[in-house]
């Protein structure tokens, strides 16, 4: 364990390297445990990695591989009463931060160090102006008088493109938009010129177009003041654009390290190599099936002895069942994997047993399933002390058609209207006017007798697979519930022969029946949650985000699990989500979104190749590519701005404030959506 | 078949500590009190037995004795041991606390579930319903609903007392269970049970409801402890239980206060009944609330 700290800092030397040649921080060797109820879960082991002046360092990983953790140990802002941390040195300028007292940590932390967190909407105090927020620190650290704080934060507000920052200074969070926010928060973790910042996920929480304008800021400012960046994240994408170095976390443990470009063209442990095959890429042609990585992550609290990832790894050996160590890799990086040697030689490259299967075939345009036409939904608010009555326009005059066994996406930032669109079709929300015809049926004027028996038919998964199945249900109460309420199957015997048979086909074994929703895991969960649509056998289905709150490795699998149950069954998706790599891997056509309206709406490959929209065109731009080459090669094109207010929508094409075609003529009428090519619709006057 | 293979199951967690042992060790207060509470149902349950003498057998020899061996709490005006009173008075408290405050949060939470499940018109009408009934102070409104409703006793029971004091429970609780009912109303597992096509009472009975039984319980226990008190206002102010029935409120009332400078026991006791029942039954309320909610657990 110790020689692997050692050979963690760069070059051949086996002393640990001085601080002299540029290290500002090293983790030597971080062990930390957590005390729960089912006993001691280690989080973080033996975990070793230095950060050079600044150099842009990604950590990756999925949720539990301890890649926060140790990010919250360098900041010691570990929860005191929980976490032990029995071994380890963090060399931050010399000094061993793990070994200080509290006041001069403090000192560290904010001063030195600082840390951006992932939501800017609670990681503000709303109950204080953003300016007393940004010269907080700069009061508290650099000792500056309120003048010199107020000139300096004004700077700062400017540094990270706040407009009008005079003004701004005296607002407070919730005046601000997410993206604004962020850039606040980054503000103030710039304050007192730090040396290094540590970012939890600092775009996550962010739509397509203004996490590209973050990440822009955040690599610009790195690169300007020299600031060393550690960037914790599971977006493959964000990495290739940002880092120099990259750091894959697995099970607790440090899989690999290298330089980003080693790591993405020729990744040196298994797990690097199925995590980059199994996420759905842009820049690749689209594969007829995702690979993915089988199984699910170790449980921490008892993982057998070995490599960590062996249980899930198709090249396992005897020799994993001992605990690996770091190996140096012909690029220049670690890689804890005991056959290193053999990846190096090319003798184990990651190609998926599966057979590529045909492509779920759409019936060849008969009847549409279902036709929205029209389809408008303003939500009334009440407006200032007088409550003058305001309306969101969340879905403004929407129109497509959805055929049998077809999936049909939808894409768009946050308040485009994509969720309501999918709450109105399930009449979950009643509509303002349109018409939804389902199988002859008028959904949005149906009386509630006749929307029973549509209600079989048309079915949903939810994004959040924590909170779409009740909580005090067994999996088999919630999967059989259906059958019984629509007098499907009336045999208690029967009944549960069919849960068994569902969950079967979603992927489960019939035991987990008699389980609780807490007891398994958020794959497992979205695959009940499939069951539970699929009980009523259903001609269509809604997916709301049903694969965003998933981890990588197992977004595939589900991914791969609906367009199977689509092949077998036969049903439709209207697939809505914000992730277009994901949504071009699954859908036959796609529909963009912006503002409640529809922009463009074309077969996949039409809209990925030559899409027409100026919006749909920066959107795909704007999408971060998990290849260091593409990203550090491409320019930046940015969409400017925030996304307008629905309760304002502009006057004339919605897109015009941030469009970079726009003249005078797109804000005088609303372009239709017009068929430019035989099956390509755009609502742009201008191609 | 899909060509997934199964995942692995999540391993079985270990099988944690009895419920009982791990209630003791992270609520000892609480623990502490449903002793007291226990103790109370024992002595409530099996009066005839822990009570050393008949309740009301009046014995004019021995009238307003002091603490002794004898009797342990001392005697009342009418010569009857106080200490045997006070054993069957539990009785009384308990049948009354339990019952107005199953009955009254029981309707509180059916109520508070619907307003938060129907909305709009529904939620409107029980809402200001709500308001004008929590603007009188609970035992104004008890006074009222005893006076309406007059003497009715089943089986020796005052119902017309237990709907009482359960009736101004009503509103407190359908606020309460209202607010959590909101926050579940919201779970994309209501809107799933929406888009499966379930009726209203199927939906509300069987997804909202058994998600809202940590609020539910917890007022429960809480308001017995105020029930417990009303009663004894009640009994004090001669509208609740009537002589000879042992009662803890009534004991502190009559000729307790005529003799208290020559016997203050005849006051004391009942009244430490009465603080310990409600002193208990509230601390375990708080104690039950802080266990069932997920964010106190580590």
């Amino acid at each position: 364990m110790l020689d692997t700290a050692a050979s963690s800092s760069s070059g051949p030397s086996p002393a640990p390297a001085p601080s002299g040649d540029g290290t500002l921080l090293s983790v030597e060797n971080l062990h930390v445990h957590f005390r729960t109820s089912v006993g001691i879960v280690r989080a973080v082991e033996g975990v070793s990695f230095t950060v050079k002046r600044g150099e842009v360092v990604a950590i990756v990983g999925e949720s539990g591989s301890g890649k926060s953790v140790s990010a919250l140990a360098v900041m010691r802002l570990l929860p005191r009463r929980s976490a032990i941390v029995p071994q380890g040195r963090v060399m931050f300028e010399g000094r061993d931060l793990l070994g200080l007292d509290d006041e001069a940590m403090r000192e560290i932390r904010g001063r030195h160090i600082s840390m951006i967190f992932q939501e800017p909407m609670t990681s503000l105090n709303p109950v204080l102006s953003i300016g007393l927020q940004i010269t907080e620190p700069l009061q508290i650290h650099l000792g500056m008088d309120e003048a010199a704080a107020q000139a300096r934060a004004v700077e700062l507000m400017k540094l990270v493109g706040i407009p009008d920052a005079e003004r701004r200074l005296g607002q407070y969070p919730h005046q601000f938009s997410g993206g604004m926010r962020q850039r606040v928060m980054i503000a103030i973790g710039l304050a007192c010129n730090p040396k290094l910042i540590i970012a939890d996920e600092p775009t996550t929480a962010l739509d397509v177009t203004i996490q590209a304008q973050i990440l822009e800021l955040m690599k610009d400012l790195s690169r300007r003041l020299n600031i060393a960046l550690i960037v914790i994240t599971h977006n493959l994408g964000v990495v290739a654009r940002y880092a120099d170095r990259v750091i894959v976390m697995y099970g607790g443990r440090l899989a690999e390290q290298g330089a980003a470009e080693a790591v993405f063209h020729r990744p040196r442990h298994p797990y690097t190599m199925g995590l980059l095959r199994s996420v759905p890429r842009l820049d690749r042609p689209r594969g007829l099936k995702l690979e993915t990585i089988e199984g699910l992550p170790p449980n921490l609290a008892h993982a057998p002895p070995g490599c960590r990832f062996a249980p899930r790894c198709p090249y396992r050996i005897a020799a994993c069942e001992s605990e690996p160590a770091l190996m140096p890799t012909d690029t220049g990086g670690l890689s804890r994997c005991v056959r290193v040697p053999e990846i190096i030689s090319g003798a184990i490259n990651w190609t998926s047993g599966m057979v590529a299967g045909a492509g779920a075939a759409a019936d060849k345009r008969v009847t549409p399933l279902l036709s929205v036409r029209r389809l408008t939904k303003h939500f009334p608010v009440k407006v200032g002390l007088r409550g003058k009555k305001a309306f969101v326009r969340a879905v403004e005059d929407v129109s497509f058609d959805i055929y049998p066994g077809e999936t049909l996406g939808l894409v768009g930032e946050s308040g485009c209207g994509k969720t309501t669109v999918g709450r109105l079709i399930l009449r979950l929300e009643d509509a303002t006017s349109g018409q939804i015809q389902f199988e002859g049926r008028d959904l949005v004027a149906a009386s509630s007798a006749d929307l029973q028996a549509v209600r079989r038919k048309v079915q949903v998964i939810f994004q959040d697979p924590y909170s779409s199945l009740n909580p005090r249900m067994t999996v088999g109460q919630i999967v059989g519930e259906p059958l019984h309420v629509h007098r499907i199957m009336t045999e208690a015997e029967r009944q549960k022969a069919r849960v068994g048979e569902l969950l079967n086909q979603v992927g489960l074994r019939p035991e987990l029946a008699e389980r609780y929703p807490h007891q398994l895991s958020g794959g497992q969960r979205q695959r009940v949650g499939i069951a539970r649509a699929l009980a009523m056998e259903p001609s269509f289905i809604v997916c709301d985000e049903a694969v965003s709150a998933l981890d990588v490795s197992i977004q595939g699998q589900i991914i791969n699990l609906l367009e199977d149950l689509q092949r077998e069954l036969g049903v439709a998706y209207l697939f809505i989500a914000h992730d277009l790599a994901v949504v071009r891997h699954i859908s036959m056509r796609v529909v963009v979104m912006y503002l409640g309206r529809v922009m463009e709406i074309a077969d996949r490959d039409t809209i990925y190749r030559e899409p027409l929209h100026p919006y749909t065109k920066l959107l795909l731009d704007a999408a971060p590519v998990p290849d260091p080459t593409i990203e550090k090669a491409r320019a930046p094109r940015l969409i400017q701005g925030e996304l307008p207010s629905p309760l304002a929508p502009p006057a004339g094409c919605v897109f015009h404030t941030r469009c970079p075609m726009a003249s005078d003529e797109c804000k005088a009428a609303i372009p239709a959506v017009r068929e430019i090519k035989p099956g390509h619709f755009a609502a742009c006057i201008k191609v | 078949m899909t060509a997934i293979a199964s995942p692995a199951e999540v391993p079985v967690q270990r099988r944690p500590r009895p419920v009982v042992v791990e209630f003791m060790r992270q609520q000892p207060l609480g623990a502490a009190s449903f002793v007291v509470i226990v103790a109370m149902m024992f002595a409530g349950i099996f009066a005839e037995w822990v009570a050393p003498y008949d309740p009301l057998n009046i014995d004019f020899a021995g009238i307003l004795a002091p603490p002794s061996w004898e009797h342990l709490t001392g005697t009342d005006a009418f010569g009857r041991d106080t200490f045997s009173r006070i054993i069957y008075g539990a009785r009384t408290a308990l049948i009354i606390g339990f019952c107005s405050s199953l009955i009254g949060s029981t309707l509180g939470l059916l109520l508070g579930a619907s307003c938060a499940y129907f909305g709009g018109r529904v939620d409107m009408i029980i809402q200001r319903f709500v308001d004008i009934m929590l603007a009188f102070p609970i035992i104004v409104l008890a006074l009222v609903v005893v006076a309406v409703l007059g003497k009715w006793q089943v089986l020796g029971i005052d119902v017309n007392l237990i709907f009482a004091i359960a009736i101004p429970i009503v509103p407190n609780v359908t606020r309460i269970v209202r607010a959590a009912a909101l926050s579940v109303r919201a779970m994309p597992y209501i809107d799933a049970a929406r888009a499966a096509g379930y009726s209203h009472a199927r939906i509300i009975g069987r997804h909202m409801l058994p998600n809202l039984m940590a609020p539910y319980l917890i007022m429960l226990t809480a308001y017995i402890a105020q029930a417990i008190l009303l009663e004894a206002s009640l009994s004090f102010l001669g509208l609740g239980v009537a002589e000879p029935t042992p009662a803890w409120g009534l004991m502190l009332s009559g000729n307790a206060s005529d003799f208290f400078a020559e016997a203050p026991w005849m006051a004391l006791f009942p009244g430490i009944a009465i603080s310990l029942a409600v002193f208990a039954f509230s601390l375990f309320g708080d104690a039950l609330r802080d266990w069932l909610d997920p964010k106190f657990k580590t």
